[in-house]
């Protein structure tokens, strides 16, 4: 094998379209991220059909800004690693093509990647020591999960949400005080100016011993907060709302994540922000340590929208 | 001049490759298989039996809709993928017209039409002058009704194709009578030796330039649904202001 393999990495399974160059795995010559944030506001969410539109107009811009950035050419690029899941149908379908296409007119390998994964991957970008096993927290607006990573491509997954993800329940309450989207870092800027300990919303824990989640009956709680408040003419603090509701959520997603690893001095890591959002970085990391593995997909790879972890093509 | 030509607008995934001289070969499939799916497999399987690569490419034309959104994404996408790494130049052609060009030198109007739902089909009116194919009515949305209404007048007799048959094959039958003719199946559908010979001949009339994988684009002649109720609902609220 050669000294270093350079991955070309497409990432495109939501509303960013994401192109990176990564050395090893894990160094990262360029990570190019280009948000159609903007473009969806309007809208309340994320908008599919206009999410796809953008990526097939962006996608060859973003691969050769990526390219540029890296001070990298198409004869460098040893393998083309990609997003097929899980993730928006036709999103999925513009990166998955365009990489397919690469591949096949570079005559370089093609990995196929799962994003859940490169959520998780992200620390090994971030980290350049960091080994497996590790239990890993993963919550964005797709998915909460608490995984056991127990070797690179192993893994088992400890706890899911049954119902909203954790970013769901963040778009929806947004939405319901009025912030707009996206409800995240909107709900988490609120937040800093309330008190969290002005109202008690209700943490589920679910059954003894469960690692699972479930976001929907605080959201309820905090609609209900909401109304009723309305009804009986009393002021909504949203600055309050915002602190206490995003607490909630902290206080489950940490118990649970800390009675995981079942163990005293724990260290916890984290990837960067930019890490941390949907980017081709973490989603190049995969493909690399897949393909040292000897994974790798054909001309007949499809996307796979409801893609689980832990599931190999 | 090799040309590689595909179309994905449609449910069929057709791929060809072409030049001055012959069509070298052509593989098409009319399967509701996923395009992710079928279209760079036979691009594969035809270029192992031609012994080319993408080196031997000189010109990709793609079918740029209208049609299936994702279908026609996924035909874009794949050309930009195949053309970047060599800067291989792109024709973009309307796959009405690639349909209307299965049907050579005709006195009849030419009528392709597509399933396009909502009521709708893609559709646009195409003759031949001199052994050159015309359009006489744009590429457009319509209504079946709608576009009857525009065909009921016209003196010569027109000749239908594509998908969108299975669906409003009797309704027109039953308006036009006599006057509407239907392709037989071997040159219903979409073929990509179609978009090809297009190509060829709009470069060589010089009626079209070859565009950059970067700007290659799909024609959608329609919104997304999301933008439609978005402007519907600003346009009540300027009202109501
Ligand atoms: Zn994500």
């Amino acid at each position: 094998m050669k000294e270093n393999l350079i991955t070309l990495g497409i990432e495109s399974s939501c509303d960013e379209t994401s192109v990176a160059v990564m050395k090893n795995g894990r160094e990262i010559l360029s990570n190019i991220i280009s948000s159609q944030v903007d473009q969806h506001k309007k809208f309340g969410g994320v908008v599919p059909e206009v999410a796809s539109r953008k990526h097939v107009e962006n996608i060859s811009y973003v691969i050769n800004e990526a390219l540029e950035i890296a001070g990298v050419t198409f004869k460098d690029i040893d393998m083309i690693g990609v997003t097929y899941g899980p993730g928006l149908v036709g999103a999925l379908l513009v990166g998955l093509s365009t990489a397919k296409a690469l591949a096949y007119s570079l005559n370089v390998p093609l990995v196929g990647v799962n994003h859940i994964e490169g959520h998780i991957y992200a620390n090994f970008v971030e980290y350049k020591d960091l080994e497996p096993p590790f239990v890993c927290l993963i919550v964005s607006g797709g998915h909460t999960h608490l995984v056991h990573m127990k070797d690179y491509g192993v893994y088992e997954v400890l706890g899911k949400t049954r119902d909203d993800a954790a970013g769901e329940a963040f778009d929806k309450v947004a939405r319901a005080i009025g912030l707009g989207y996206p409800g995240g870092p909107l709900i988490d800027n609120l937040a800093k100016k309330g008190n969290k300990d002005a109202i008690n919303f209700p943490r589920t824990y679910l059954e003894d011993g469960s690692l699972d989640f479930s976001f929907s009956g605080l959201k309820s709680a905090v609609l209900n907060y909401l109304n009723n408040s309305r009804q009986k003419g009393i002021e909504i603090v949203k600055e309050d709302v915002a602190a206490c509701f995003q607490q909630a959520v902290i206080d489950v997603l940490v118990d649970k994540t800390i009675s995981a690893a079942e163990k005293k001095g724990l260290i916890l890591k984290y990837p960067s922000l930019k890490l941390c959002t949907d980017n081709a970085a973490m989603i190049g990391c995969v493909a690399y340590y897949d393909y040292i593995k000897g994974h790798g997909a054909d001309m007949y790879l499809n996307v796979v929208p409801n893609l689980k972890l832990g599931e190999k093509l | 001049m090799n040309i590689l030509a595909i179309d994905t607008s449609s449910l069929v995934a057709t791929v060809a490759v072409i030049n001055e001289e012959k069509l070298l070969g052509e593989y098409s499939i009319n399967h509701p298989r996923t395009h992710s799916q079928k279209l760079m497999p036979i691009i594969d399987e035809l270029f192992k039996t031609l012994d080319i690569t993408m080196e031997d490419i000189d010109l990709i034309a793609v079918s740029r809709g209208p049609g299936s959104f994702t279908g026609v994404r996924i035909g874009i996408a794949t050309v930009k993928g195949l053309a970047h790494p060599h800067n291989i130049p792109v024709l973009g052609i309307s796959s009405l017209e690639g349909l209307a060009n299965n049907i050579s030198y005709s006195k009849e109007l030419i009528c392709p039409i597509m399933d396009a739902r909502r009521n709708q089909v893609y559709t646009g009116v195409y003759k031949w002058q001199d052994y050159r194919l015309k359009n006489v009515i744009s590429d457009r949305p319509l209504t079946i009704k709608e576009l009857m209404d525009l065909l009921i007048d016209r003196d010569e007799k027109i000749i239908f194709l594509g998908d969108g048959l299975i669906r409003y094959k009797d309704e027109i039958s039953n308006t036009l009578g006599d006057k509407a003719i239907f392709a037989p199946q071997y040159v219903n559908m979409q073929r990509a030796s179609s978009i090809a010979q297009l190509a060829l001949d709009k470069i060589k009339n010089k009626e079209a330039k070859p565009q950059s994988y970067l700007d290659i684009a799909p024609t959608y002649l329609r919104k997304s649904e999301a933008e439609r109720q978005y402007e519907e609902k600003m346009k009540r609220c300027v009202v109501h202001e």
